[in-house]
């Protein structure tokens, strides 16, 4: 029950914040914003934040950011990381944030629903005036998903600020909202009734707790309309009617022990002892460490004795006294556990964080006495955040420990690295330098094949492309032409013209296959501007790699000393706010303790006067009995 | 008697029905105080965060050999996703058990990277084996081969599931 309660005033706390930045794009491009998603949606805030800023930070270093992914996705991702750094309770950060949006070169909506959320932080910190200058500066289009969000907070900032004429009038306009169904008459109630329209707020609070609906959230409010309603008329003396609104309060609901309560005192107070007896006997059977089962554990009996059932109020007074006297041990206990230190050391404990009831968990396990009232404990709002703090301290603990240790395997990594490498390198760069020049002969060999052909597109040479075997032959020609005409003999003429038709021959080659020739040797020329282009790739790899071969191991030492001084600067600050957070901590258990000590201690003295007084009666009205048979 | 402990009843009721009290002896400012420090710290950590993820990547994972496979539900799938492996060139190189959360989380859209290598350029084999329940509550195995190609920058994958099929996204 009391699980119930605490998760209702986290959720009105907290449960705002955490959806909006979760939601998921229509369509993702960008895996990465994902992946932060995937953390956010498992509320591992922490992890969500870091990945998101990381994808961030490289989006915003690139000197084409429209070409990458998360382009499509930039206002979203701004809004999420900010809506992140607000559920994991970093509230400066996530104002800083959502301004830098609000200043930079957005449209209208866009600003305006960056102006909403800071309003909203403004709101949350319990910085009122802030809130409202912050919504007054929402002027044009506003995005149409959060209108009623907006309407709903600019409601309640005003209320905050005391301005419950106007925040009245913006929570009528809101009352067809079906996502604000309830919470927007219940402050409308509120609103109106410290606007001093008593009857008419009444009315909308009255309306609140007839609402029907399957939402948890409405429904708690509809019970805490309800019993604030109820309330109000038990103080009016009007019990009748207060009984009849604290009734409608559910069972089961987080308000229901104090709606109990109150609906006994109801009946008490008309004089109707047997009615009241019905809800205190039900409050009395509940979770006892809760204050209202405390206080109906005297009221039962209380009421048992105004209709003269002495004996068994006798008999109740005795077992209220019996839980008083278990729960004052149970309260010694946890105090003095508390205050041996043990009650910090019991919440960090790593295997109740997988259970989501791990807080009712606590309490069950046996020898922690430090925390059977954690569940009470935890229905403060400043002991909630307390201890929240505290596990994230606990958790940036464990993450900057296991860093140090990262750091130590990267400098490992680095040093093998550089073993393997610099050895090897001088000779595979003398090699490469080889090769190198090598293969920048052969590409401008290659160059010079394409502009000769490019050339002969416009002015044809076949002589360009005889064979080695046509020059060949046509050198052997020319020389025998150049003995034939030294001789100058008459036998020469006939041996002159076989040269000429040897040269007529070849040229007749040459020119008529000129032609193909030319089509093949292009052809050639596109394969091996292929294989050029695989030489190039091989080349290109073959550089990356050898850069990627220094890179790995050079470079890092700058960094990696800092980053180690950062997080052993980080680790004392976390230890030291640790052990700071950790005494308030236990302060606010040992204070709250003691009161609730103090308050049992006074249950258990009127329980044993009340108890004396029971018996005594009793036994009188045994006697009066007996005498008057 | 009874008029007294009823008037102390009386007082006790009021104050169960306001709300509780802090912690005397710590003031409000004490408690704003220390929580704007552990914002501090918080922002200072998830700075060294940031500054590491990206050593890690650049050290670990340089761009001309990264590898990264994400893991997605297509939209509206209910099937219970219990474990999944991813083997490249063979070799079993990712295997993860869901918890209820990581699930709840996919089914809203979030996406897992489950593996992050180094693998050379060129083409490569991936395995990828789901084991689940389907919405009727037989068990089932899926196993489908992919081929990746990998050239000079960073290279994604995407795994998207669904009750019938596994889909391959190269991006």
């Amino acid at each position: 029950m009391y699980r119930l309660y605490v998760a209702f005033i986290i959720l009105i706390f907290s449960g705002s914040t955490v959806t909006a930045g979760s939601s998921l794009p229509q369509e993702l491009k960008d895996l990465y914003f994902g992946e932060a998603l995937y953390y956010a949606f498992q509320e591992d805030w922490f992890d969500a934040i870091s990945r998101l800023d990381t994808e961030l930070t490289q989006h915003h270093g690139l000197d084409e950011p429209e070409r990458d992914t998360l382009y499509y996705h930039i206002n979203h991702a701004e809004f999420a990381v900010g809506d992140f750094e607000l559920a994991y309770r970093m509230h400066q950060r996530a104002g800083r944030a959502i301004t830098a949006v609000i200043e930079g070169n957005v449209e209208e909506p866009v600003r305006n629903e960056a102006i909403y959320r800071l309003a909203r932080i403004y709101f949350q910190k319990d910085q009122p005036v802030n809130a409202l200058y912050a919504v007054e500066r929402i002027s044009g289009d506003v995005p149409p998903h959060i209108v009623n969000d907006l309407n709903f907070l600019r409601a309640q900032i005003l209320m905050a600020n005391e301005r419950y004429a106007e925040a009245a009038d913006i929570l009528t306009d809101l009352q067809d909202a079906k996502n604000l169904e309830g919470f927007s008459t219940y402050n409308l109630g509120i609103a109106l009734i410290k606007d001093g329209k008593e009857l008419e707020g009444r009315e909308y609070l009255d309306l609140t707790g007839r609402i029907r609906s399957n939402d948890k959230l409405t429904l708690a409010i509809k019970d805490k309309s309800n019993l604030v309603l109820g309330s109000k008329l038990l103080e009016e003396k009007k019990y009748e009617n207060a009984k009849q609104v604290l009734d409608r309060v559910r069972l089961n609901g987080p308000f229901s022990n104090r709606a109990l309560l109150g609906s006994g005192w109801a009946d008490v107070y008309q004089e109707r002892f047997e009615r009241a007896i019905v809800p205190w006997n039900i409050l009395a059977a509940r979770e006892v460490t809760d204050a209202s089962v405390q206080e109906a554990m005297l009221a039962a009996p209380y009421a048992y004795g105004k209709l003269n059932v002495y004996s068994k109020a006798a008999v109740m007074y005795g077992s209220a006294l019996a839980n008083f006297d278990t729960e004052l041990n149970k309260l010694d206990e946890s105090i003095k556990s508390i205050r041996e230190g043990h009650f910090i050391k019991a919440l960090v404990r790593e295997e109740l964080k997988q259970d989501a009831n791990w807080v009712v968990k606590l309490r069950k396990i046996p020898q922690t006495p430090e925390t059977y009232y954690l569940l009470e404990l935890m229905a403060a709002h400043d002991f909630q955040e307390s201890l929240k703090n505290y596990l994230d301290l606990e958790q940036l603990r464990k993450k900057l420990d296991a860093w140090e240790g990262d750091l130590d395997a990267f400098v490992e990594i680095i040093e093998q690295r550089r073993a393997y490498y610099q050895p090897l390198l001088p000779a595979i760069d003398r090699e490469f330098r080889q090769l190198d020049s090598q293969m920048r002969l052969r590409l401008e060999q290659r160059d010079r094949i394409e502009q000769r052909l490019q050339k002969m597109l416009v002015v044809p040479r076949p002589d360009y492309l005889a064979t080695s075997t046509e020059r060949i032959n046509l050198e052997q020609i020319r020389l025998l032409e150049h003995r034939v005409s030294s001789n100058g003999t008459a036998a020469n003429e006939r041996i002159e013209a076989r040269i000429k038709r040897l040269y007529g021959l070849l040229h007749w080659n040459i020119f008529t296959e000129y032609d193909d020739r030319y089509t093949e040797t292009y052809l050639n020329l596109l394969n091996l501007n292929h294989e050029v282009d695989l030489l190039k790739t091989r080349y290109q790899a073959f550089v990356r790699t050898r850069q990627a071969a220094t890179q790995s191991y050079e470079g890092y030492d700058d960094v990696i000393r800092r980053q180690r001084f950062r997080i052993r600067e980080a680790l004392e600050k976390v230890k030291i706010l640790m052990a700071r957070q950790g005494h308030m901590l236990e302060t606010m258990a040992v204070n709250e303790l003691s009161k609730r000590r103090e308050r049992l201690a006074e249950y258990q003295i009127k329980a044993r006067f009340a108890m004396a007084e029971s018996y005594d009666r009793a036994a009188r009205a045994q006697n009066q009995e007996q005498e008057s048979k | 008697m009874f008029n007294r402990l009823r008037g102390f009843i009386l007082v006790l009721s009021v104050l169960v029905f306001s709300f509780p009290a802090y912690g005397e002896q710590i003031s409000r400012e004490q408690i704003k105080g220390l929580d704007e420090q552990v914002q501090e710290i918080k922002s200072d950590v998830l700075d060294i965060a940031e500054e590491l993820n990206q050593l890690e990547e650049k050290l670990l994972y340089p761009s001309n050999t990264q590898v990264a496979v994400f893991v997605s539900l297509d939209s509206g799938e209910t099937f219970r996703l219990d474990s999944m492996e991813i083997q490249l060139d063979g070799k079993p190189v990712a295997h993860h058990i869901y918890t209820f959360k990581e699930l709840e989380a996919l089914q809203k859209g979030g996406v897992q990277r489950i593996y992050t290598g180094n693998i050379l350029s060129g083409d490569h084999d991936l395995q990828v084996t789901v084991m689940g329940k389907s919405q009727g509550g037989a068990d089932f195995q899926k196993i489908e081969r992919f081929r990746v190609n990998k050239n000079v920058g960073p290279k994604i994958v995407e795994v998207s599931l669904a009750a019938e099929s596994i889909t391959f996204k190269d991006r």
